[in-house]
Formats: structure tokens, sequence, C-alpha cells
């Protein structure tokens, strides 16, 4: 289970999160959207331990990871997988060597151990056959889905998707969600999207959480998310340029 | 008057915090070379990294910095009548301070600057922090090899510059100006001294350390986008420069 108490953020003068209240059950899919720049990723990212909040806390099976030393910490990360908004897979190694990697220096698996699971999750993410190209010649799905396959290979228990449709075409996003509902119904594991595909995230997710103005302004399963009068649902769903979430200036 | 004291105290601040921000990086980094376990595969790529992409670069500017070195020794020599020095004027200049100096100012241009680059691309595609969220300590992946590396790289390529640098005065101290190429050698043999190979040997060390944290820091803590990793490459490059220089001079004159 993972629970944000009150957590604060704050870059400089910006404040980005603004008492953040949420709990995310275990082997639930939620979904946290908001407009573009309001913190979402900055919410991931204190799920890993990446940033450190200016107040509050954010439990993880009942353990406040704000507090914890690096070496605590380390043992709650190895709990995660983490598919990142642009892969971040490593330039250096081929496809087969971004999902062995954590593998090889994480657990004492033999290479033929190691080989097998490889190819299980290639198969998986449609992608066997493709283990000796590199990053650099795969187009954009196919570098999440390789990053997919990455953040699954330790078999995690909690999965943190930071956008992992952006960028993509309609059929490539479709696949990807249905990607996300296979692998979550074969490992089980507590998954937390973010996201902005509104409203095809809603097959996927058991629940949806918005975030506005740096809090949660209201969270329910996507049948109450569709019928919310929260007016910044509201816009965010239809894509409104009127409402409370402050659209574009096209004249700046 | 207020606003300049303000302006000085809020720069005086931020360079300590800077400062303070680069003493923990380095003492993290430093601690985490001793600390096993050690990525060997990881100190090979890296060696290799910087002994190929600088060999080229030295083997060149060794050989001409050793036959200018013959040029203008010879002439100054010459005006005192003691043209013979100059294979032990040669040899003490570059094995003294023109090898490691050269030669770490060099490696920077070439491969300290493709470092920083490196691990700056790393930082903005969000490579350093699936590390992470791996549980992978970033500092022994990407730093500790490359310290280690320069430790190792930075005398050897040295080693170079002086040999082939010696050889280039050769070519025009002997071929060129007349000199007896037996004169060149032997009485290098009799000025070159244990101690001052030792002097070379610690300052390269050093350079590589140095070169290696500033570069690797510069890249670790890179600003936003291609334009970050630009203005870090750049300052890497510089601020290694400088720093060599300035720690040439303090080695200088407590070694002398």
């Amino acid at each position: 289970m993972i629970e944000f108490i009150d957590l604060h953020k704050s870059f400089d003068s910006q404040r980005v999160l603004n008492g953040i209240n949420l709990t995310i059950a275990d082997k639930e899919i939620i979904t946290i959207m908001g407009k573009s720049g309001g913190g979402k990723s900055v919410l991931i990212k204190h799920i890993i331990g990446l940033l450190k909040p200016d107040k509050g806390s954010v439990l993880i099976d009942g353990v406040d990871i704000t507090k914890l030393p690096p070496r605590e910490l380390d043992k709650i990360r190895e709990k995660l997988g983490v598919l990142f908004q642009g892969g971040a897979l490593f330039d250096s190694m081929n496809v087969f060597g971004n999902i062995a990697f954590p593998l090889m220096e994480k657990t004492k698996l033999n290479k033929s151990e190691i080989e097998e699971r490889v190819m299980q999750a290639l198969e998986d993410v449609g992608l066997k056959g493709m283990e000796k190209k590199y990053p650099a010649e795969l187009s954009g799905g196919m570098r999440k889905r390789v990053a997919l396959a990455r953040a699954l290979i330790t078999e995690p228990n909690i999965v943190l998707f930071d956008e992992p449709t952006t960028g993509l075409d309609p059929i490539i996003t479709s696949s990807m969600h249905r990607l996300i509902s296979a692998t979550h119904e074969k490992y089980g594991y507590t998954g937390v999207i973010i996201s902005h595909e509104v409203p095809r995230i809603f097959e996927v997710t058991d629940r949806v959480a918005m975030l506005h103005n740096g809090v949660i302004v209201e969270v329910g399963t996507p049948e109450e998310i569709k019928n919310s009068t929260d007016a910044a649902v509201r816009q965010f769903i239809t894509g409104g340029i009127g409402g409370p979430i402050e659209a574009l200036n096209m004249t700046q | 008057m207020e606003k300049l004291l303000r302006f000085l105290g809020s720069w005086a601040i931020s360079t300590l915090k800077k400062m303070g921000h680069m003493t923990i990086f380095f003492a993290n980094a430093i601690y985490f070379v001793f600390a096993p376990p050690f990525k060997f595969n990881l100190l090979l790529r890296q060696i290799r990294f910087f002994g190929n992409k600088s060999m080229l670069v030295i083997l060149l500017t060794g050989s001409f910095t050793g036959m200018v070195l013959a040029l203008q020794l010879y002439y100054i020599l010459r005006k005192f009548g003691s043209e013979a020095l100059l294979g032990p004027g040669i040899a003490l200049s570059l094995i003294r301070e023109l090898g490691p100096v050269l030669t770490a100012l060099m490696v920077t241009g070439r491969a300290g600057s493709a470092l920083t680059a490196e691990i700056g691309m790393m930082r903005i595609s969000e490579q350093i922090d699936a590390l992470t969220a791996m549980a992978l300590n970033p500092m022994r992946y990407l730093i500790v090899p490359n310290i280690v590396a320069a430790v190792i790289v930075f005398p050897l390529l040295t080693a170079m510059f002086d040999t082939i640098g010696i050889y280039g005065g050769y070519m025009v101290g002997v071929k060129l100006l007349g000199i007896s190429s037996g004169t060149y050698f032997s009485l290098m043999e009799d000025y070159v001294e244990m101690k001052d190979v030792i002097v070379g040997l610690y300052k390269s060390l050093s350079f590589g350390i140095l070169v290696s944290l500033v570069c690797s820091y510069k890249g670790f803590y890179t600003g936003y986008g291609a334009e970050g990793v630009s203005k870090s490459t750049t300052e890497a490059v510089v601020m290694s420069s400088i720093l060599i220089l300035v720690w040439d001079y303090f080695l200088g004159s407590v070694l002398l």
C-alpha cells in the first residue's frame, strides 16, 4: 500500500505539491491525471525517493520512506519497477542488455536463467527477435515496451508508469494499455499511471485521481470520474478551454 | 551600498553552497572508490574510453612539443655555449612539467569533455534516475570507474607524451641542428634523476583525479536540455584546465 500524507513540495518559490493526501491499495491500478507541469511526475519521484518532500510523508507498506537512510531506501526501491517518460534505456546497451541489467546486478541468477527470463519478457511485450537492437534503432513505442519489460523483469510489487503512451499513435497507445492490463493480470502488481490519455486510460485503471493546484481534488472509479461535478475534472475530461484549469494564453 | 552588500552576500552564500555541494560529491566519489563491489568491466571500458580517445592527440602534441622545445632551448643554450645540455633540458622540462600538464590539458579537451557530455545526456534522459530507481548507486556505476581509469591512464599517457617529446627533440636537435646523438642521450642519463620522474608521476596522478572528478561532477549535475549539457561541458573543460594549472604551481612549489 502507498500513502501520501499531507505532501508538500516547492521548487524555489514555485509550489508544486500543496498537501497531497492519497491512499493507493495493494494490487490496484490508479491513474493520476492533471495538467502538464502540474506536479504528477514530482509526485511519482517521491515514491522512488528521488525527491524529498518539504513537508509530509510517503508511506510504502507502512514505512515512511522520506526518513529512511540510503541503504534502507534501496530495499524499498527493490520492490519498485519504473517506466520513465522517455524510457530511460541505457544507450550503451542493446535491448537484451537493458532488460537483463537489473537481473545481472540485483540477483544471483545464472546466465541461462537470465536469458530465459529476458526472452520471456520480450515475448510478453511483443518484441521477440529485437534483443540485439540498440535503443537508438527503435521507435518510440518499441522503446517504451522495452522499458516496460525492464521495469517488470524483477517482478516488482509496485510499478510506476510515467506517461507510458505520450507521443505514441492511437493504435500503439491502445496496445500499450492492453499490455499494462495483461502484465498486471500476470504479475498482480500495484500500478501507478500518470496519463493524459482520457478517456482511453479508463479502460485500464481501477481508480482515477485528479491533481489540480497541488492537491488531489477528486478520486474515484472511472465511472465516478466521468460523472464528476468538479469543475476541474469536467474541464480536463472534456478538454475545454474555459474553467479552473488555466489554458495556454495564445497572445503571450 | 546596501544593494552592493546584498549582492556580495548572496554571491558568497551561493559560492559556498556550490563548493559544499562539490565537496560532498568528491568525498562520496572517493569513498566509493574503496567500497566494494568493484565494477571491473566498467573500469576496462573507461580505460579504453580515456586511452583510446586521447592517444593520437597525445602522440601529435608530444612530438611537436619536443620539437619546439629543441628549437627554443637550442637558441637559448647557444648564447651560453651550452648546446650540449639540450638533451637534459628537453627531458627535464617534459618529465617534470610539460608532459603531465599538457597531457592533462589534452585529455581534458578530448576525453574529459566527452565524459561530461555522456554523463550529462544520461542525466537529462533520466538514465541516472533509472539506475537509482533500480536501487543501484550511480556513483559506483558512473563515477568511480572514471576516477580509477583516469588514475591508471593519465600516468601512462604522460609517459607516452614524454617519450615521444624526447624523440621529437632528438629529431630537431640531432638530425636538424647537428648535436651529436651520444651527447643528447648520455647527458640526459646524467642529469635526469628518479626524483624528477616521481614528480611527474605525482602530478599526472593528481591531474587524473582532478579532471575525472570535475568532468564527472559537471555531467552528473548538468542543467536542463541540450543547452544545459553544452554549458556543463564547457564549464568542465574551463574549470579542469584552470585547476590543472593552479594545482601544477602548488605541487611544483612543494615538490621542487
